[in-house]
């Protein structure tokens, strides 16, 4: 169960947004430049809100009334980048093992292989993420930010960087992650065709606000009003 | 013509080691200022900015004057290190140490924090929400993504401590064994009628020393960068 109020005001533009989702993969779906990052960003803890309150299964990591700020480092939020944001200096078994070691746990074989397979990059392991392609590296981003065993994963427009063939490679990597991997998550997109097969709740971002939230199906709705 | 005479030998080896040693400690301090002088902000920045590029602007002879003020053994703070530590600069090649040291500490300061800079810093973002405090964000990702940039430092540095010559002369003088570094010899040797045939010979080594410095700096730092971005 994840419950949030969020207010942050960015020079011109402010966001204000509150939801509840007990959903296991929620979109946030919205324009670009309807604060979908920026309110993702204050979830993981790094961008600090003005106000507000975030609370994921009765853990409160931010409240701004009782003084609360858990730093990110702390808060066990796995985050997948848009652009990856693989560390270049590490090989890709090393930037998988980095919430590991950062942690403090113990190397668990069965998990580590549980992830590879999923993900399709046991090939790519003793190599550095320079060379790789877009799709290798988001598909290594994705098994980085599940290694660290978070309580929540959030994932920044993972696709979009990508071009069409390269997503209709990986939303099926997408769609076994949250059928098998039992972890809720938080999917940011603008492309509904996407979200439907990602999501089941949807929070509607736009200009800095909520819009409208509700099941998937809305996104036909909401797509049409976007175009129009 | 490459017979050098224990003299000579004995100021090369005290040129390197004064030039290493100076490096080697002003490195740390370096990386601190440096990361100061990129994320930190706090009263007084540009102040400390622009002491530390002092001696880059000042006459080396003001700078080894102001040393030999501070560090001497009838200044305070060099009384005091040395009664309580037993810790003497002057007349000393420790002493030549801090004044090269000193001397180099703006172009150390000035390599790592243009590699600092160039860090993406998205990639600590990242470090922090995979659990690294910002002790560890900063020696996994900081530090080794500046790697290339603190070797060239350090290179500077180095070949700029090789070449010190007006602040350690004001600082330490010139005492063969003790403070004598290629440069002072060369300058000694010069002064002395028919000394240049000698002078010659150490003018050679200190351009093979710092050409080999410099090439070795090259591929320290391509090494470093290719470990960076190859596959």
């Amino acid at each position: 169960m994840l419950t949030l109020h969020l207010e942050k005001t960015l020079g011109e533009f402010s966001v204000n947004v509150a939801f509840a989702s007990e959903s296991r993969a929620t979109a946030l779906f919205g324009p670009s430049g309807a604060g979908k990052t920026s309110l993702i960003n204050m979830i993981a803890g790094l961008l600090r809100p003005d106000r507000g309150r975030v609370e994921i299964d009765g853990e409160v990591l931010f409240d701004s009334a009782a003084r609360i700020d858990v730093p990110p480092w702390r808060r066990r939020i796995g985050y997948v980048f848009q652009e990856g944001r693989l560390f270049p200096h590490f090989t890709v078994r090393h930037n998988l093992e980095y919430g590991r070691w950062m942690g403090g746990h113990k190397f668990d074989p069965s998990a580590f292989q549980h992830v590879v397979e999923l993900l399709d990059i046991g090939h790519l392991l003793d190599r550095r993420p320079g060379k790789l392609s877009g799709g290798e590296r988001q598909r290594i981003a994705v098994g980085r930010a599940l290694l660290m065993q978070p309580r929540l994963l959030l994932l920044d427009e993972p696709l979009a960087s990508l071009d069409a063939p390269r997503k209709r490679d990986i939303l099926p990597y997408l769609e076994r992650l949250r059928d098998e991997a039992r972890m809720p998550m938080i999917y940011v997109s603008h492309n509904a065709t996407e979200l439907k097969l990602i999501a089941s709740h949807v929070v509607w971002l736009d200009g800095g606000r909520v819009a409208t939230t509700g099941g998937v199906e809305r996104l036909d709705a909401a797509q049409v009003d976007m175009l129009a | 013509m490459f017979d050098l005479s224990p003299q000579d030998w004995t100021a090369i080896a005290l040129s390197l080691r004064v030039a290493a040693v100076s490096t080697v400690v002003a490195l740390p301090f370096g990386i601190i200022i440096a990361m100061l002088l990129t994320r930190g902000s706090f009263w007084g920045k540009s102040l400390l900015d622009a002491v530390v590029h002092l001696p880059l602007v000042l006459p080396p002879v003001v700078t080894g004057y102001l040393l030999l003020l501070s560090l001497g053994r009838k200044a305070p703070l060099g009384a005091f290190l040395a009664d309580h530590f037993g810790i003497v600069f002057s007349f000393r090649w420790t002493g030549a140490a801090v004044a090269c040291g000193v001397m180099a500490f703006p172009l150390l300061v000035r390599a790592i924090r243009l590699s600092i800079e160039a860090i993406d810093r998205r990639l600590e973002d990242a470090a922090s929400t995979l659990g690294a405090n910002h002790v560890w964000s900063f020696t996994t990702v900081t530090l080794p993504l500046a790697l290339p940039g603190i070797i060239a430092g350090m290179m500077l540095a180095f070949a700029r401590a090789l070449g010190e010559f007006g602040a350690t002369i004001t600082f330490v003088s010139n005492i063969p064994g003790e403070t004598q570094t290629i440069s002072a010899a060369i300058y000694s040797l010069i002064q002395v009628p028919g000394g240049d045939a000698d002078a010659l010979k150490l003018v050679v080594i200190s351009i093979v020393i710092c050409v080999a410095a410099l090439l070795a700096s090259e591929w320290l730092a391509k090494r470093a960068t290719a470990r960076l971005h190859g596959a």
